[in-house]
């Protein structure tokens, strides 16, 4: 008998909305099951089981306000008997915060539509996904008499609501940006470097692939950073009231930008072990999630290290701040192309602004300066990536 | 295929790609890249989602000529008549 709790996704987190449950008593769950919906300051956010078993009993109704660690169900393991099943106690409190995703009467067919195929513009397509509304039942004020968002949206339906809400958002960052300034000492080591050799080595592997099969310079830089770190255990895992604790996997924070405002920076899992193609399939499902709204309590909580790259909409250069509790965050620049002296000619080359931003408590400027010049190397042989 | 047909595919495959787009936002001659602050990961897939569904090649180095939908439209037309 296990029992299932509320999880901490992250240092900041005192309580979370449980808003839905996707499992009932009875059912069947594995180890990386989705099992529920909470509302954090991150926004709605689905939460994992780490055991297989069946749900013995549901502890905390949908709508409940849960301090993290409090049990939220009774997990039977495999193997275990039919025993006796505690029911809830603990601080349990009544949310004071309407809820975004009550049940909701689905809209009343109006003039049925004869036609198999409804006309309607992608966003409301996924808007009617999600809330589980039948496009033939809408009348749409689009061209042809296609359904748009706002059609949806004028039926009296909430907003879609597993996306994320900038005002919340901007709180959680605040919240963990205010704890790293004033927990972490941070240093900062920059270095520049001269990228023609895997610019062309990327313009080549794409020039033979069709555009799904691509891979963009971002997930190349990615890639040299969960490879370099295995030499240097000191920027890679996480601090916490013991001390440091070093992490053999790489689980490498992506940072993704919200159009809109706020960012978040989910873990690519085992980014060292991935191929070039592997990562860049994960990191575009990861942006894709982020857009939507939709990530995993994992992959928000279990960043090892972390990777700002500003793209090429960006500046030269980004001094980053550290997620805690993590011990490093390396940021990368636009490339620009710039004056480099080649064999003592001026040759106009692309030119990578690259940052370590690193906790003293765990290292020092010295390795510091080897980890990002090992960055260096493994860009200059993207080949080997 | 029309350059009217052309217009609406590359209106659904960004609006896909950016649900917070809607089509009559998009602008003729503005830069979709800065006017909807798309990154290169959104652009990447906008030639992913044109690839899958025109069923044409688009190299990397002519996502330069995607980013309004006037060149766009000229650039696919293009593409589909040779």
């Amino acid at each position: 008998m296990g029992v299932f709790t509320m999880p901490s996704l992250g240092a900041d987190m005192e309580s979370a909305i449980l808003v839905e449950w996707l499992k009932t008593a009875g059912d069947t769950v594995k180890r990386g099951d989705i099992i529920a919906v909470v509302e954090t300051d991150k926004g709605a956010i689905e939460i994992e089981i780490f055991e297989d078993g069946e749900i013995a009993n549901i502890l905390v109704e949908e709508g409940k306000k849960v301090p993290v660690g409090a049990p939220l169900a009774n997990i039977l393991g495999t193997g275990d008997a039919e025993v006796e099943i505690p029911v809830a106690e603990g601080p349990i409190e009544k949310a004071d915060v309407t809820l975004p995703m009550q049940p909701r009467p689905a809209p009343r067919p109006q003039i049925a539509d004869k036609l198999a195929f409804v006309r309607a513009s992608p966003a409301a397509r996924q808007f009617a996904r999600e809330n589980k509304i039948d496009l033939k039942a809408i009348k749409g004020s689009g061209p042809e008499g296609a359904i748009q968002l706002v059609d949806l949206q004028e039926v009296g339906l909430p907003p879609p609501t597993r996306g994320i809400d900038p005002e919340a958002m901007r709180r959680a960052i605040a919240a963990a940006m205010s704890r790293s300034k004033r927990e972490i000492p941070h240093y900062y080591l920059t270095h520049r470097m001269d990228v023609s050799t895997a610019q062309r080595w990327l313009d080549d592997y794409n020039a033979e692939r069709r555009p799904p099969e691509r891979v963009l310079f971002g997930a190349l830089l990615v890639k040299a950073v969960a490879s370099a770190v295995h030499d240097f255990p000191e920027f890679n895992g996480v601090y916490e009231a013991d001390g440091f604790i070093p992490s053999k996997a790489v689980h490498a924070g992506v940072a993704i930008t919200i159009r809109g405002g706020g960012l978040v920076a989910p873990a690519i899992q085992n980014a060292d072990a991935l191929s070039l193609s592997e990562l860049m399939i994960q990191m575009r499902d990861l942006v894709g999630r982020v857009r939507r709204g939709s990530f995993r309590a994992s992959e928000l909580t279990s960043s090892t290290i972390t990777v700002n790259s500003l793209g090429d909409r960006g500046v030269e250069g980004v001094f980053p701040i550290i997620y805690p509790p993590q011990v490093a965050i390396i940021g990368f620049g636009k490339v620009s192309l710039r004056p480099w002296v080649i064999e003592d000619k001026i040759v106009p080359c692309p030119v990578l602004h690259m940052t370590l931003a690193a906790d003293h408590r765990v290292s020092d400027g010295h390795r510091g300066g080897l980890f990002l010049n090992a960055i260096a190397d493994q860009l200059a042989s993207p080949e080997a990536l | 295929m029309t350059r009217d047909e052309l217009r609406v595919i590359f209106v659904e495959e960004l609006t896909g790609i950016a649900p917070e787009i809607e089509g009559s936002m998009i602008r003729d001659n503005d830069n979709i890249q800065k006017t909807f602050d798309l990154d290169s990961m959104d652009i990447y897939n906008l030639l992913a989602a044109l690839h899958l569904r025109l069923n044409i090649d688009i190299p990397d180095s002519d996502a330069a000529r995607l980013l309004t939908l006037n060149d766009a439209l000229d650039y696919l037309f293009d593409t589909i008549t040779d």
